[in-house]
């Protein structure tokens, strides 16, 4: 029996890491490439569950279904932002990047909250009760999908980062905009694209929450914390870090809230953050120093 | 081919060059030459558009580029290998070498062109699954030759690629810098080791703070006085 809740609680929330890891992976795409840390990451999030739950409420399509419209939706939107405000912030200070996506953080919760009030909404899907058992384990659809889909936008990113031209130029620029430039790579082309996509992940990811949260304008807090820890544990830029990162992160929080309290389920994170870092100060898959 | 006329830049409001006139030909290699500081690294990036140029003006090919942006030169024909060879450490010698024939020209021969450059250096090819920062410095070069060979480039322009290098892997630098002027690329080479620069070169320049002190051909230069007792301490 005992073993049976361990197993349960830790199923549990290693389909909830894919999901942190896919919000993560995002973060540390754009970290990687443009050296810019998005403090409004969470924000992203939150603005793919009003987007899934608008689709579901307007027009009557669901979360899954929905899905590719939402992260179109996402991925321009990412490109309005970058092309408004982020470009005047690559190469800057630090200060600057971080005053920006700061304000955006704060900006994009307030417009949410004007707009839709802070009222919970919540999007049903019918696949929300559905569920798969083997054993005495139990995995509801939601979870199994959010894993399933999270795992596989990180292998095509993975992918796309690493088998093609367009992946290599972003990890040429990701290394030296200087050397990328001379080899004829338009440094600001792959900073659009990193940050589409990375927006466009966080999107992904708060679509697939919406049948297991509630969605509100602070929604996305919860989700910045999670993802610099994550991103941080993995090691800022990496993207195999983010996605370990995530998967580790899920499941301690899910022990710790059923083992110790509900309440402290984010201690847990930061008790194996700070044991991560104490050993391996760059993360798990940093570049030593 | 290369014409740079009376250019004037810096960094921030510091001047580093004070009207630099030079030229590289069809085919020909040219040497510059200059003490720590002179200013040679700078030139190379006004060249690349890496740094706008104040005053003055640069044509390739009769085209003017002293207003384009840097990463449209590579299209055009010109290489620049940057001081310290510009590997990407993080990337594979394999994936260095294909962001070597990333436009479009090139990207639609590389096939071809990562064999020529793997018979040229078969360590490359060994080692093509390596980080590109896992390499020697004597390897780094050679990766950073054959990755500006694989844009099929009309102008090479190398900084300093000596530096560091045991002297043995020098000669063999220079040896291969030979071999691609001989198949009609030209080549703009910046070194601070005179000896071998105008060795492989047919004109020199000689860059001090920021104005060309000296030009000519390179053997004349060599048996310049003032530049013997310079750079060789005679
Ligand atoms: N990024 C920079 N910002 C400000 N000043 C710079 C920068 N790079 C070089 N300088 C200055 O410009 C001058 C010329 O430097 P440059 O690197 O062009 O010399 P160099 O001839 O290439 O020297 P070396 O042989 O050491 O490579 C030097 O005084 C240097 O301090
Ligand atoms: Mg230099």
């Amino acid at each position: 029996m005992g073993t049976g809740i361990f197993l349960q609680t830790t199923l549990n929330g290693l389909m909830i890491g894919g999901v942190y890891a896919l919000v993560a992976v995002g973060l540390t795409l754009i970290f990687g490439v443009m050296k810019i840390v998005n403090f409004a990451q969470g924000e992203f999030v939150m603005l793919g569950m009003y987007i899934s739950w608008m689709l579901a409420h307007f027009a009557g399509i669901g979360p899954y279904e929905g899905l590719a419209i939402s992260a179109v939706i996402m991925f321009l939107i990412g490109y309005l932002v970058f092309r408004l405000l982020i470009v005047r912030v690559i190469g800057k200070k630090d200060e600057e990047f971080i005053l920006l996506t700061l304000g955006l953080s704060i900006f994009l919760q307030n417009a949410i909250l004007m707009i839709f009030s802070a009222d919970y909404l919540t999007v049903t899907s019918s696949m929300k009760d559905s569920a798969l058992s083997f054993a005495d384990l139990t995995l509801t659809l939601p979870r199994i999908i959010a894993f399933s889909v999270a795992l596989t936008a990180v292998a095509v990113l993975t992918f796309l980062l690493q088998k093609t031209d367009t992946g290599r130029a972003m990890r040429a620029c990701a290394e030296s905009r200087e050397i990328a430039t001379v080899l004829g790579i338009n440094p600001m082309r792959s900073f659009t694209l990193a940050f589409c996509i990375g927006i466009a992940l966080a999107g992904i990811a708060g679509v697939l929450l919406t049948p297991m949260f509630y969605v509100y304008p602070g929604v996305g807090t919860l989700f910045n914390t999670t993802a610099f820890v994550v991103v941080v544990l993995g090691g800022m830029g990496s993207v195999p870090g983010a996605l370990l990162g995530g998967l580790i992160i899920g499941i301690v929080e899910s022990l710790t809230g059923s083992y110790v309290s509900l309440d402290l389920s984010q201690l847990g994170t930061f008790v194996i953050f700070l044991i991560v870092l104490f050993f391996r100060p760059s993360g798990l898959f940093g570049k030593r120093t | 081919m290369l014409e740079i006329n009376n250019i004037v830049t810096g960094y921030g409001d510091m001047k580093v060059l004070d009207g630099i006139t030079l030229s590289v030909a069809e085919g020909e290699t040219v040497a510059l030459v200059g003490s720590n500081g002179a200013g040679k690294t700078t030139l190379l990036r006004a060249i690349s558009g890496l740094i706008p140029v104040w005053s003055g003006n640069i044509t390739f090919n009769g085209q003017d580029t002293t207003k384009l942006p840097a990463h449209e030169l590579p299209a055009l024909g010109i290489a620049h290998i940057p001081q310290g060879r510009g590997v990407l450490a993080q990337v594979s010698v394999y994936d260095n070498l294909l962001l070597g024939a990333y436009i479009p020209s090139a990207k639609s021969r590389r096939e071809e062109s990562l064999k020529e450059v793997f018979k040229i250096f078969p360590i490359l090819e060994e080692k093509k699954t390596h980080l590109g920062g896992s390499l020697s410095g004597g390897q780094q070069q050679m990766l950073a030759i054959g990755r500006a060979l694989m844009s099929h480039p009309k102008l090479m322009i190398l900084d300093e690629p000596s530096l560091g290098l045991a002297p043995i892997v020098v000669d063999s630098v220079f040896k291969i810098i030979k071999d691609i002027s001989a198949q009609g690329v030209s080549i703009l080479l910046i070194e601070q080791n005179l000896v071998e620069a105008l060795a492989v070169s047919s004109r020199g320049y000689v860059l001090e703070t920021g104005r060309i002190a000296l030009q000519g051909k390179s053997a004349d230069l060599f048996n310049n006085d003032a530049v013997r007792a310079a750079y060789l301490g005679l």
